[in-house]
């Protein structure tokens, strides 16, 4: 059975006889990759429209309808050497996207506003202390006026929006004492300019405003990256599934254009995109991704299979389920969104500081006001004076304390392949005192590997590997993988069941179970040392060899766990799998704290008494099984092969075959919450020298220019710090 | 001090004319990828797409 590749699903019809794809493409990372990529795709015939996107690792495509079919680009990605495959935008993408503009042209009008009012504010300043007329001064000021309140109108939507949001909601953010502060400067300065005095505050309003958008766009830009970095990732894995479009015909096509109801082939070797029961056929599965089991279980028709499960010998014929409908699925959805309800009480380092600060300073202003009026200034001097405090302690730096930090240390993480789900993640991963580690996928390589190999000789290895390259078998895959071989014997056959046999020489080479190759006692030799590896076996003429193939810890996993320990970080591991094969994995990183056979509930139950006891848990984990626990501990990271529910759910993603992210990702985020508590103590410091100076009355518009940007820039610098020394613990 | 008839009038037109002048780049997809723009000043051969995406809401850039 041939199957063709459909991927018109992703194809969007423009109208002007054009059609469009996006890709995402992997590898991209320089100028010279941008060109090639361009000019390579350029030279096919009726494609108007090439452009990669270096940002986000895409390309846009566009072409004449129906003159090309979107394979052809993939494949001519792939002859310049890139894996690329179709992308469509999720609804989240895109909603941070448009937040991420529009914060932008809110930016673009405060920044422009700011620094129009200032050009007008600086000859009323210098005009005060040498000859300006009150005339000319009004002037001035009404001009500001006729800038900034249409534009704080327009740019301050997000602060109001937000602060009006939490008001309804009876509670208090940052956004609700900025709000004030602004509205109050600006109602202050038009009503100064109508009664003709000599400070209005425009500009510190519009500056204000620029700053803070500044610290919000920075903040929404490092989530929008990720988005698409996370949405590559996912596009690249090119999930497809084999669909029957007829009795016996079918079509490769995306998971997304899968539906409910449809019958998908699941050849072996293969691993299922799609949740569904068997109707036809007899196999092995590994569920291993699913319940951390690694056993392989029978299939057969009414076996359920879920996204991620492994087949591993015979052809199976699955009817697709909508995703709830497996029990599994189901128990792990219902704890899924119970443990998500329960981490959303956590209240942010930012908000703690606004629920701090907003009363203080509003006391303080009130304060200020009522002193005023005691000591026989008129209400309006004293009115004036407050509102001055309210200007000043605008919370400016606070604003621009923790954004900041997080930008910096995101892209520092970024670098050493770790990928931020939620920007309070920082924070909760500090704060870690305890980590729980699943096993399967997580300490070891989800992938299998030959722990024999310097046992068999090199060119029986590359050989084998030759001929296991035939085969669809993982355990073959594993044997093909190890060896490093890279052309495929030809004229192989397979025989189902029992493994793959082809000529070399003239000479039989049969590699597949023991008892086809006559190497039953081998096999049980390797058996007896390590029951819980497979055995695949190799005849070469007479000669036997027997590979054995299990998962293998990480290669750094030791040494990460060490450090961890090293750091006063307790470690444990909670896994599906049997006791042995925990055990062992325990015994050989230095692990004490274990358990092995556990259920999702299991591993929620235990996170919850982790909590009681006030233990601050990271759980790293990547089967479907641990999604539930991932969502319950305090903070929470998957490797980039876990599923795509676990991905979903964690909070950190980290990239490659090694453990060290997990340890890197800790000691920056301690890094980090450290710089967050220096700016806001910064913040407050400054907040310290100014309030006493707005109180007794001699904050004028410049005081408060020079103030409020002297100490966003510091705290922005202090943020830079965060680049630097993050990998000790401390 | 008659001079401010031109010069106020002037000065905001100016600082208009930038507003828009952002709001249009902003719109036509300008910021959508600062990495790439950035290489692609300094590239020495012709890059195959001078084209900014264009102004439907489509495009791997196009927000």
């Amino acid at each position: 059975m041939q199957a063709t590749r459909d991927f018109s699903h992703y194809v969007r019809h423009l109208g002007s006889g054009l059609s469009h794809i996006d890709l995402a493409v992997e590898g991209v990372n320089c100028a010279g990759c941008m060109s090639k990529i361009e000019r390579g795709l350029s030279a096919l015939p009726d494609v108007t429209l090439a452009r990669v996107n270096l940002t986000d690792r895409r390309v846009a495509l566009e072409w004449k309808e129906g003159t090309l079919d979107p394979a052809r680009f993939i494949d001519r990605l792939a002859e310049l050497g890139y894996k690329a495959y179709p992308f469509e935008p999720v609804r989240a993408e895109a909603d941070e996207t448009e937040r991420a503009s529009f914060l932008l042209r809110c930016l673009g009008v405060a920044a422009f506003a700011a620094m129009n009012i200032m050009m007008l504010s600086i000859p009323v300043w210098s005009g005060n202390v040498s000859d300006m007329i009150p005339e000319q001064r009004d002037f001035f000021h009404w001009l500001s006026a006729l800038i900034a309140l249409p534009a704080a109108a327009y740019s301050g939507q997000p602060f109001f929006r937000s602060a009006l949001r939490a008001l309804r909601a009876r509670t208090t953010n940052m956004d609700v004492p900025i709000s004030i502060g602004i509205v109050m400067a600006l109602a202050m300065s038009v009503a100064e300019t109508i009664h003709h005095a000599e400070h209005a505050y425009f500009d510190a309003a519009l500056m204000l405003l620029a700053f803070l958008l500044a610290g919000r766009y920075l903040d929404q830009s490092m989530r929008r990256k990720t988005r698409a970095v996370a949405g590559n990732l996912a596009a690249l894995r090119g999930e497809t599934a084999t669909k029957f479009v007829g009795a016996d015909e079918i079509s490769v096509v995306p998971i997304a254009a899968v539906q409910a109801g449809d019958i998908v082939l699941l050849r072996p070797g293969e691993r299922s995109a799609v949740d569904g029961s068997v109707v036809d056929g007899q196999s092995k599965i590994d569920q291993s991704l699913i319940t951390g089991e690694t056993l392989p279980v029978k299939a057969g028709p009414g076996t359920a299979v879920y996204a991620g499960t492994l087949n591993l010998s015979g052809a199976l014929r699955v009817r697709v389920s909508a995703a709830s409908e497996g029990t599994l699925l189901a128990e792990i959805s219902r704890l899924l969104d119970n443990a998500v309800q329960s981490r959303s009480r956590y209240v942010q380092l930012a908000d703690r500081a606004s629920r701090l600060y907003a009363p203080v300073v509003h006391a303080a202003a009130l304060l200020t006001m009522l002193g005023w009026a005691a000591f026989g200034a008129t209400w309006h001097d004293a009115i004036v004076t407050a509102i001055s405090v309210l200007i000043i302690t605008c919370p400016c730096a606070l604003g621009l304390a923790i954004p900041a930090v997080q930008t910096v240390v995101s892209g520092a993480m970024f670098r050493t392949g770790v990928l931020l789900n939620s920007g309070d993640a920082i924070e909760r991963m500090a704060e870690t005192g305890r980590v729980v580690f699943d096993k399967t996928g997580t300490l070891t390589l989800p992938e299998l590997d030959v722990t024999n190999a310097a046992d068999v000789p090199n060119d029986v290895f590359e050989l084998a590997g030759r001929l296991a390259l035939a085969s669809h078998h993982p355990v073959a895959a594993a044997v093909a993988r190890a060896s490093g071989a890279k052309a495929p014997l030809a004229g192989v056959e397979e025989i189902a069941g029992q493994g793959v046999r082809g000529f070399v020489n003239g000479l039989e080479v049969r590699l597949g179970r023991p008892s086809f190759c006559g190497a039953d006692q081998i096999a049980n030799e390797i058996l007896c040392r390590d029951p819980e590896a497979s055995v695949v076996a190799f005849r070469h003429g007479e000669t036997q060899h027997v590979f054995a193939v299990r998962q293998r810890l990480r290669t750094d996993a030791a040494g990460a766990i060490a450090t961890l320990l090293k750091a006063g970080i307790e470690v444990e591991i909670l896994s599906g799998d049997r006791e042995p094969t925990v055990r062992h994995a325990a015994e050989t990183l230095g692990i004490h704290e274990w358990r092995a056979g556990v259920t999702p509930a299991d591993k929620i139950a235990r996170i919850e008494e982790l909590k009681r006891q006030g233990v601050k848990v990271l759980m790293v984990g990547d089967g479907m099984n641990d999604a539930p626990a991932l969502a319950a501990a305090h903070v929470s990271m998957s490797p980039v092969s876990a599923t795509h529910l676990s991905q979903a759910t964690a909070d950190l993603v980290f990239l490659g075959d090694r453990l060290a992210p997990v340890v890197t990702a800790i000691g920056f985020s301690r890094k980090a919450l450290r710089l967050m508590r220096q700016n806001l103590w910064l913040a407050a410091g400054y907040n310290l020298l100014a309030v006493p100076l707005a109180i007794a009355g001699f904050a004028t518009p410049l005081v408060a220019a020079a103030a409020m940007s002297g100490s966003s820039l510091l705290v922005i610098l202090n943020a830079l710090r965060a680049h630097r020394g993050a990998r000790e613990f401390g | 001090m008659e001079v401010l008839v031109f010069l106020v009038p002037l000065a905001l037109t100016l600082g208009a004319i930038g507003l828009m002048g952002f709001l249009w780049s902003l719109k036509n997809g300008q910021y959508d990828d600062l990495e790439g723009a950035g290489w692609r000043a300094i590239a020495d051969d012709e890059p195959a797409s001078q084209e900014p995406v264009p102004g439907s809401s489509t495009g791997t850039g196009r927000r």
